[in-house]
């Protein structure tokens, strides 16, 4: 039996039921506190950085070239996974897959669950997951598993997610890589 | 940007699964191609729907393969559907598709047109309706009529097998007279609605009756419907697609019950009014078909 996450036998999994809403502008949410950005920031490089099989999983907002900001910010990931020692699994998508996903190497907002038990992942990065698959499968990983999530979005954010920090556009991920090498010093992983 | 949403960034090639790597650069869009799209292509290139969730045999899947062979520019169009065998294929598309309530698509379909013509005024957008009999002759019949009274440049495609299949087998307006299935005992009391001759007398330009047994035939009754809906007005074609589980049919016996029909309810009929006629005939000396 795999692990399961804050929202387990809970008929409502959904962070808003506990009272836990999106942060305000400029502000970030780990867990259900509202903190500044850069505190958020340094929480999620150290989470990353000390937990088991820590993995992205970008979205098809950043896999597929179809605009500057895109390019921009797939560069900026992959450097990202680099500085945080993380693998990356894509969302390529968001069909449902038939008849099973390979849950080794892709992971799927219907059942992302399957990814997270396979790979015994335990903190994860989701990027350029449209909005309403992003809720989706962050309900599902908050309940069905006991992986650290956290939503990196670039509009209002993500209450499902364990850490949430908003508006991050591609300047906000280089302020984001900058601190976690700061983090990674000064953990000395 | 159409097509841009399917080119992977370098950064993440080598982690995207080999199919999407193929989509990208095995596909047939039509921004690469220097000849129209076709089911020619289908052996050796990617196809839009790879895997699909129907009964092993079904002709509905078959028919869905050659329409989406024949869209004459994939990467521009919009599919709605509605509830129905269809919709179990539909989310296995890697085109955008939109999935309506039931009998409201071409409704949907309307709005979906007329806000892309709108947005992108110097790019064709092709709107696809696909749906089944119910959908589209029985519960939605409202809904299809009236977009074609409004003259809508949209494509309506019916996969008729002439039941509802997948709640249990209850009869339709296409089902044909006398027909028994599992839910409706006694048998159709009238006549098979003739939803190709309806499409006619509501004004489409382009109204086809056909069976899928012949692939080619519907990929070039698909692109002729696309091309005149862009141009003209609303276009109909009526698919047989027969359920083979609920005529009690094997897997293998789809193709043969198709061929049968050809002679029979699903007789070949087209109607193509003086306008679309002319524009066809400018099309194919243009190479468009």
């Amino acid at each position: 039996m795999a692990n399961q996450g804050p929202a387990y036998y809970s008929p409502y999994p959904a962070a808003t039921y506990e009272g836990v809403i999106t942060p305000p502008e400029g502000k970030a949410l780990l867990l259900e506190d509202v903190v500044d950005e850069e505190t958020a920031m340094r929480e999620i490089a150290k989470q990353m950085l000390t937990k088991e099989n820590a993995t992205i999983f970008p979205g098809p907002q950043v896999l597929y070239a179809w605009s500057d900001e895109a390019k921009r910010k797939a560069t900026l990931i992959k450097e990202m996974a680099e500085v945080l020692n993380a693998n990356m699994i894509p969302m390529y998508d968001y069909r449902p897959k038939y008849p099973k996903i390979d849950a080794e190497i892709e992971i799927n907002p219907n059942h992302p669950n399957l990814t997270i038990w396979e790979n015994k992942i335990k903190a994860a990065i989701f990027i350029g997951v449209h909005c309403h698959y992003a809720n989706v499968a962050l309900k599902i990983v908050r309940a069905e598993t006991d992986c650290y999530t956290i939503a990196m979005c670039a509009l209002s954010g993500h209450e499902d997610a364990m850490a949430t920090i908003r508006d991050q556009h591609a300047s906000d991920l280089e302020k984001f890589i900058k601190i976690a090498k700061e983090v990674k010093s000064e953990l000395g992983v | 940007m159409a097509l841009d949403i399917y080119k992977i960034n370098p950064e993440f090639r080598d982690i995207m699964p080999q199919e999407i790597i193929d989509l990208e650069e095995k596909a047939t869009w039509s921004a690469k191609m220097d000849t129209p799209r076709g089911i020619k292509e289908l052996p050796d290139t990617k196809e839009l729907l790879e895997e699909h969730s129907l009964c092993a045999g079904c002709p509905e899947a078959a028919a869905l393969r050659y329409v989406l062979s024949a869209l004459p520019k994939p990467e521009d169009t919009i599919i709605v559907n509605s509830t129905g065998c269809t919709s179990l294929m539909f989310p296995h598309i890697a085109l955008h598709t939109v999935h309506s309530l039931f009998g409201n698509q071409n409704a949907v379909a309307s709005g979906i047109k007329r806000v892309l013509d709108w947005r992108f005024p110097d790019i064709e957008k092709d709107v696809v309706v696909l749906a089944g009999d119910g959908a589209t002759v029985d519960i939605g019949l409202d809904y299809t009529l009236q977009s074609f009274f409004r003259q809508e440049n949209i494509t309506t495609i019916c996969f008729d097998n002439e039941v509802y299949a997948n709640t249990g087998g209850q009869e339709s307006g296409a089902t044909a007279k006398g027909q028994v299935f599992k839910m409706a005992p006694l048998g159709k009391k009238f006549e098979k609605v003739p939803m190709w001759e309806l499409a006619t007398t509501s004004g489409c330009h382009y109204s086809v009756n056909m069976t899928a047994s012949a692939p080619k035939a519907v990929a070039k009754a698909v692109r002729e419907a696309i091309l005149v809906a862009r141009e003209i007005g609303p276009t109909f074609l009526n698919i047989y697609t027969p359920c083979i589980l609920e005529i009690g049919l094997s897997a293998n016996e789809g193709l043969g019950e198709m061929k049968d029909q050809d002679k029979g309810r699903f007789a070949s009929y087209k109607h193509v009014s003086p306008e679309a006629e002319e524009f066809l005939k400018k099309c194919k000396e243009e190479g468009r078909i």
